[in-house]
C-alpha cells in the first residue's frame, strides 16, 4: 500500500515491530502527524512510545515553565535548574525526545491550543490533551470534529492510583484477523460531549467507578474555577457535596462513587509514575491502532486503578450513537 | 497509592532487578520517578540496533556497550541522586550468590530466556526473597508475583518445552516453512559451511537403498578442480534433485502424503546463461565480511518481498559463492546467526526452495529471518505497561500486603472488558520439585544406560542444573568444580561412565539419587525404576522423568524429541528464548498465553483465569472501600438502580 517502502535503515531498526504490526502499519505511522497537549508525566510516557514507534511527527504544546512540582513524574526533563530554568516544558521535552528516534521530527508549537484555528488542527491525524479542564476537552474536540479530514481525538488524566483515556475516532473503518480471515469494521464513535451527557443510571451496574469520580471532579472544577489538578484536600468536603447532588440528580446510588475513591483524588491529585506507564503505553497502543487501521481500538473509555489492578475498557454513549 | 507511608517503605528498600533490556529499560525509569533509591541491575548483553526501537535509554553510539551500565547513566541524567548499580555479568555467575540475594528486598526479572528465569527463581526461594516476574510478546504480557511458602513459584507449574521436531519431518516429510527453515539451517547450512565433524543428517535415508556412505560424504565436498559456479551448481541439484529422487524412492512414505517435486538448477534456471550471476563488484568496495550480501549483488532490496523459485534460485547460488569468495576464512566453522546477512539469504533461499518441492508456501527474507533467529516480537508500550505493573506489585510486597498480591495479564483483545486482568495469585504446588521436597521418578533402563547419560538429559537440560553433584546415598558419584584435583576428576570420569547396575553401589529399580546445584542452592532426589524397553521416537532418550514441570510432548502433534545441540543426529531443534529479547513462558495448563503466537490458551486456562475473577468481582465494592483507612463502613453495598 501507498506505494512506497520502508527504507533499510528504518527495517533495521523497527526490525521487532513490523513483526507485530507488519510493514504497512509501519509506513502508515511513518506519515502520522501528532499533537499533544499537556507535558505532564503520562503524556511524556506517550511521546517516548509514539516517537519510538516512529511516527511521522510529534508537536508539543505547552507553554508552562517548568516547575519541581512539573518534573515529579517526568522522565525527559533534568532536574537540573540551570538546564530547565526558563524554558517551556514544551521546549525541554521536545530537546529530549528529538534524541530518542533521530527519525522522527519532534517540533514545539507556541499558543494556546484553543485559540488555533481550523488550518492548524488539519494539519494532524491525532490530537491528544492530558489534565485538561472539561470546557477544553470539549471544545478541542468539537474543533476535530468540524474537519473535513477525519481526525483521532483523546483526553487523558492521570491522579493518584487511577488513569483515564477518552477515545473519539468518530467513524472509524478498520480491519481485523478473525481466525484465518481478515474482516473489516466500522465504530462509530460520539464526541466527549455526548458522552458525558449520557444518564448515569442508563450505565452498566459494574460501569467503572472511576468514570464517575472524574466527572464529579471535572464539575467541581469548572463550578470551582479552579485550574486542573489544582484541586486539594481542603476541597474535600465540597466534592462529597457536589457528589452527592450529582447522584441525586442523576438517580446514582452513591455507593457507585466511594467517598475513599474521591478522598485519594483529591487530597494526593499527583501522578503516580507506574500509572503514567500504564496509560501512556496504553494511549501509545490506541493510537498506533487508530493509524494503522488494524485491530479493535478501545470505544471509548478506559480506566486503570492500581488499587484493584484492573485495566478496564467502559463504553459510554447513548444507543443512537452507538454503533 | 503514593501515600506517605508508602515512600517510606520505597525509600528504604534495595532492590535487584535482572535484566536491561526491553522490560528493563522500562522497569529502571519507572522505579526511578516511583522514588527507589537503591537499585541494583544485572545484564550481560551489549546494544544492538535492533534494541532501539524500544529500549529507549540507549542511542546509536551505544551500539556495542554493556546494557546495565548505560542504563544506569542514562537514569542518572533525570533522577541522579539515586544509587545503581550495574553489572556486566551473566546472572548465574557464581558470585551472585545466595548471600547476595540476601540483601534486596524484592528481585524484579526482566529476563528473555527460560533458563536464567528458573535460576533466579531457586536463588530467590533459597534466600527467601521475594521474586516479581515478568514476560512480553507483542501485545501480550504478564506479571507474577512469587513469594516462598505464600504463592507458587516460577517453576510450580509447567513451562512450554522449547520447540523441536522429529528428524524424518525435517529429513524427509516437511510439512510447514519452518521444517524448510530448520532443514536449511541446522543441516544444509551447517554442512556447507559448518564444522565437517558433526554429524548431519542432511542426506536423505533412502531406506534400504545402498548408497556408499563414502560416495554420500564426497558430495559436499568442492573437488579441486572445481570452479565455484559449478559446486554451487551440483550441491543444488543434489540437495534439491537427487536427494528428492532418492527420498521418492521409498514408495512407502508417500502414500498419505503429497509427492515432492525434485528440482534441477536446468530447470529453475533455464533461461539464463550459464555464468550469468550475481556481480559480485557490487560488494567489492568492502573489506567487511558481514556487510557481504547476495541481495546486494543481484540488486535486490526489499526483504519483505518474496521471491520466485527462479529468485531463489540465484540467491542460493549467489551466496553460497560469496561465501566461499569473500568468507573463505569462515567457511568450515560458521553456525547460524540471525544478524549476519549472508547466512539469512542463503537459509532464506534454501528453504524456499525445498519449500517448492514440497508444495509448501514461499516466504520473504523477513519473515524467514524472524523464524530462522527465532525473533520474539516486541513492542514500547507492551514493555511500559509491564515495567509500571512490576512497580506496583513490587510495592505491595514491599508492604507485605499479601492480600493484594496479583497476577496480571496484559491481553490484545479485552476479556470481560479487561485489557489489564488482574488475577489472584496461586498457592505452592505442594509437588513441585523445586520449592517442596517431592521427589522425581526416573525411568531407566539400568542395565544399559549409563550415568553420563542421566546428567546430559536429564539433570543439565531438564533440571536446569548448571554444577550438579550427584550422590547416591551418602557416596558422592560425579560433581564438578574448578577446585577439584586431577585424581578425582578421573575417578568421576569413570563412574559416570559406567552402566548404572555396574557401580560399585549399583543403581537399580528403587534407588534414590540426591542431585543438588552448587550455585543454586537446589536439592532434589530422583527416585530410580528400571525399565527394559523405550520407543525410539516418542522416547527418544531412552529414559523418562515424571514429577518434573516442563510441558511438553502431545502439544502440537509433533512428538517432541529433545535438543541435544551437536552431540546426537537423533534430534533438531529451533532454538527457544535464546536470542528473544522478552518472553512470556507462562505455564501451560492454567495461565492464559503462550510464549509462541500461534498457540491459542485453551479453554481450561480460560475458565480457571475467568473462575478466579469471579471471586474477585464478588467482593468488587468491598475493596473500593476496604481498601482504604477512612473509617467508611465496610458492609457490601448493593447498587440501586433504578
Ligand atoms: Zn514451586
Amino acid at each position: 500500500m501507498d506505494g512506497e517502502e520502508l527504507t533499510e535503515q528504518e527495517t533495521a531498526l523497527y526490525d521487532r515491530q513490523i513483526r507485530v504490526w507488519g510493514a504497512d502499519a509501519q509506513r502508515r505511522l511513518s506519515k502520522a502527524h501528532i499533537l499533544v497537549y499537556g507535558l505532564k508525566g503520562t503524556v511524556a510516557e506517550f511521546c517516548k512510545n509514539i516517537v519510538l514507534a516512529g511516527v511521522g511527527s510529534l508537536t508539543l504544546v505547552d507553554d508552562r515553565v517548568a516547575t519541581e512540582e512539573s518534573l515529579a513524574a517526568n522522565f525527559l526533563i533534568p532536574p537540573d535548574e540551570n538546564v530547565y530554568g526558563g524554558k517551556t516544558l514544551a521546549e525541554l521535552c521536545c530537546d529530549s525526545l528529538k534524541d530518542f528516534n533521530p527519525m522522527v521530527r519532534v517540533l514545539v508549537e507556541k499558543g494556546d491550543l484553543l485559540s488555533f484555528g481550523v488550518d492548524f488542527y488539519s494539519k494532524f491525524d491525532v490530537v491528544v490533551v492530558c489534565c485538561s479542564s472539561l470546557a477544553t476537552k470539549k471544545l478541542i474536540n468539537a474543533k476535530c470534529r468540524k474537519l473535513s479530514k477525519r481526525l483521532a481525538f483523546y483526553a487523558v488524566d492521570c491522579k493518584d492510583s487511577c488513569g483515564e483515556i477518552f477515545v473519539d475516532l468518530q467513524l472509524h473503518r478498520y480491519s481485523k484477523k478473525k481466525l484465518e480471515e481478515t474482516i473489516e469494521c466500522e465504530l462509530n464513535y460520539p464526541s466527549f460531549e455526548e458522552a458525558i451527557s449520557v444518564p448515569w443510571r442508563t450505565l452498566p451496574r459494574r460501569a467503572s467507578k472511576v468514570y464517575f469520580a472524574m466527572r464529579v471532579l471535572e464539575r467541581f472544577e469548572e463550578a470551582d474555577g479552579c485550574k486542573p489538578g489544582e484541586i486539594s484536600a481542603d476541597d474535600l468536603p465540597s466534592v462529597l457535596k457536589l457528589k452527592k447532588e450529582l447522584c441525586e440528580s442523576q438517580s446514582l446510588s452513591e455507593s457507585h462513587i466511594p467517598d475513599g475513591l474521591l478522598e485519594r483524588l483529591v487530597t494526593n491529585g499527583r501522578e503516580f509514575p507506574p500509572v503514567c506507564a500504564i496509560i501512556g503505553g496504553i494511549l501509545g497502543q490506541e493510537v498506533i491502532k487508530a493509524i494503522s487501521g488494524k485491530g479493535d481500538p478501545l470505544k471509548n473509555f478506559f480506566f486503570f486503578d492500581a488499587m484493584d489492578g484492573k485495566g478496564v475498557i467502559e463504553d459510554v454513549s447513548s444507543s443512537n450513537t452507538g454503533s | 497509592m503514593a501515600s506517605l507511608h508508602q515512600f517510606s517503605v520505597i525509600k528504604g528498600s534495595k532492590v535487584l532487578m535482572v535484566g536491561a533490556g526491553g522490560i528493563g529499560c522500562e522497569l529502571l525509569k519507572t522505579l526511578a520517578l516511583s522514588g527507589f533509591q537503591d537499585i541494583h541491575i544485572i545484564d550481560m548483553d551489549t546494544i544492538e540496533v535492533s534494541n532501539l526501537n524500544r529500549q529507549f535509554l540507549f542511542r546509536q553510539s551505544h551500539v556495542g556497550q554493556s546494557k546495565a551500565r548505560v542504563a544506569r547513566d542514562a537514569v542518572l541524567k533525570f533522577r541522579p541522586e539515586i544509587s545503581i548499580t550495574p553489572y556486566h555479568a551473566n546472572v548465574k555467575d557464581p558470585n551472585f550468590d545466595v548471600d547476595f540475594y540476601k540483601q534486596f528486598n524484592v528481585v524484579l526479572n526482566g529476563l528473555d530466556n527460560l533458563d536464567a528465569r528458573r535460576h533466579v527463581n531457586r536463588l530467590c526461594l533459597a534466600a527467601d526473597v521475594p521474586l516479581v516476574e515478568s514476560g512480553t510478546t507483542g501485545f501480550l504480557g504478564q506479571v507474577t508475583v512469587h513469594v516462598k511458602g505464600k504463592t507458587e513459584c516460577y517453576e510450580c507449574q509447567p513451562k512450554p518445552a522449547p520447540k523441536t521436531y522429529p528428524v524424518c519431518t525435517i529429513t524427509s516429510t516437511p510439512s510447514k516453512f519452518v521444517h524448510c527453515i530448520v532443514w536449511a539451517k541446522e543441516l544444509l547450512f551447517a554442512k556447507l559451511f559448518g564444522d565437517k565433524n558433526q554429524e548431519n543428517d542432511l542426506n536423505v535415508r533412502s531406506g534400504d537403498a545402498a548408497s556408499s556412505s563414502n560416495h554420500v560424504e564426497d558430495v559436499f565436498e568442492r573437488r579441486n578442480d572445481e570452479d565455484i559456479d559449478q559446486y554451487g551448481r551440483r550441491i543444488y541439484d543434489h540437495v534439491f534433485g537427487y536427494n528428492i529422487e532418492m527420498a521418492l524412492s521409498n514408495e512407502e512414505t508417500w502414500k498419505n502424503r503429497n509427492r515432492p517435486k525434485p528440482i534441477y538448477i536446468r530447470d529453475s534456471l533455464h533461461d539464463e546463461p550459464t555464468q550469468q550471476n550475481g556481480n559480485v563488484e557490487k560488494n567489492g568496495g568492502t573489506n567487511d565480511p558481514s556487510s557481504v550480501s547476495a541481495m546486494a549483488s543481484l540488486g535486490m532490496k526489499n526483504p519483505q518481498d518474496i521471491w520466485s523459485l527462479k529468485e531463489n534460485s540465484k540467491i542460493f547460488l549467489e551466496a553460497l559463492k560469496l561465501f566461499f569468495l569473500k568468507r573463505e576464512k569462515e567457511v568450515g566453522n560458521l553456525t547460524f546467526d540471525k544478524d549476519d546477512q549472508l547466512a539469512v539469504e542463503f537459509v532464506t533461499a534454501a528453504a524456499n526452495i525445498r519449500a517448492s518441492s514440497f508444495g509448501i508456501p514461499l516466504h520473504s527474507l523477513f519473515e524467514a529471518k524472524g523464524i530462522a533467529g527465532n525473533i520474539v516480537h516486541a513492542v514500547a508500550t507492551t514493555n511500559a505497561i509491564i515495567a509500571g505493573l512490576i512497580v506496583i506489585e513490587a510495592i505491595k510486597v514491599l508492604q507485605n500486603d499479601t492480600k493484594r498480591y496479583r497476577m496480571t495479564y496484559c491481553l490484545e483483545h479485552p476479556s470481560r472488558k479487561m485489557l489489564l486482568m488482574p488475577v489472584e495469585p496461586f498457592e505452592p504446588n505442594k509437588s513441585c520439585y523445586v520449592c517442596s521436597e517431592t521427589p522425581l521418578l526416573l525411568e531407566i533402563n539400568t542395565h544399559r544406560s549409563k550415568l553420563s547419560e542421566i546428567i546430559e538429559k536429564i539433570v543439565k537440560p531438564k533440571l536446569g542444573m548448571s554444577a550438579p553433584i550427584i550422590m547416591h546415598g551418602a557416596e558422592v558419584l560425579y560433581e564438578t568444580g574448578d577446585d577439584l584435583d586431577e585424581d578425582l576428576l578421573a575417578s568421576y570420569a569413570a563412574v559416570v561412565d559406567k552402566v548404572l547396575s555396574e557401580l560399585n553401589s549399583p543403581i537399580t529399580g528403587g534407588s534414590m539419587l540426591t542431585v543438588s546445584d552448587l550455585y543454586q542452592e537446589l536439592r532434589c532426589s530422583i527416585n530410580i525404576k528400571h525399565r527394559e524397553e523405550f520407543d525410539e521416537e516418542k522416547e527418544p532418550d531412552g529414559m523418562v522423568l515424571s514429577g518434573w514441570s516442563q510441558a511438553s510432548v502431545e502439544n502440537d502433534g509433533n512428538k517432541s524429541v529433545d535438543h541435544n545441540a551437536g552431540s546426537t543426529s537423533e534430534s533438531l531443534t529451533v532454538e527457544t528464548g535464546k536470542d528473544s529479547e522478552e518472553e512470556i513462558v507462562p505455564g501451560k495448563k492454567r495461565k492464559l498465553y503462550e510464549v509462541s503466537e500461534d498457540v491459542t490458551p485453551s479453554d481450561a486456562q480460560e475458565v480457571r483465569a475467568n473462575k478466579k475473577l469471579e471471586v474477585l468481582d464478588e467482593d468488587d465494592d468491598i475493596v473500593m472501600l476496604d481498601g482504604e483507612d477512612f473509617g467508611i463502613s465496610k458492609k457490601k453495598i448493593q447498587s440501586q438502580q433504578p
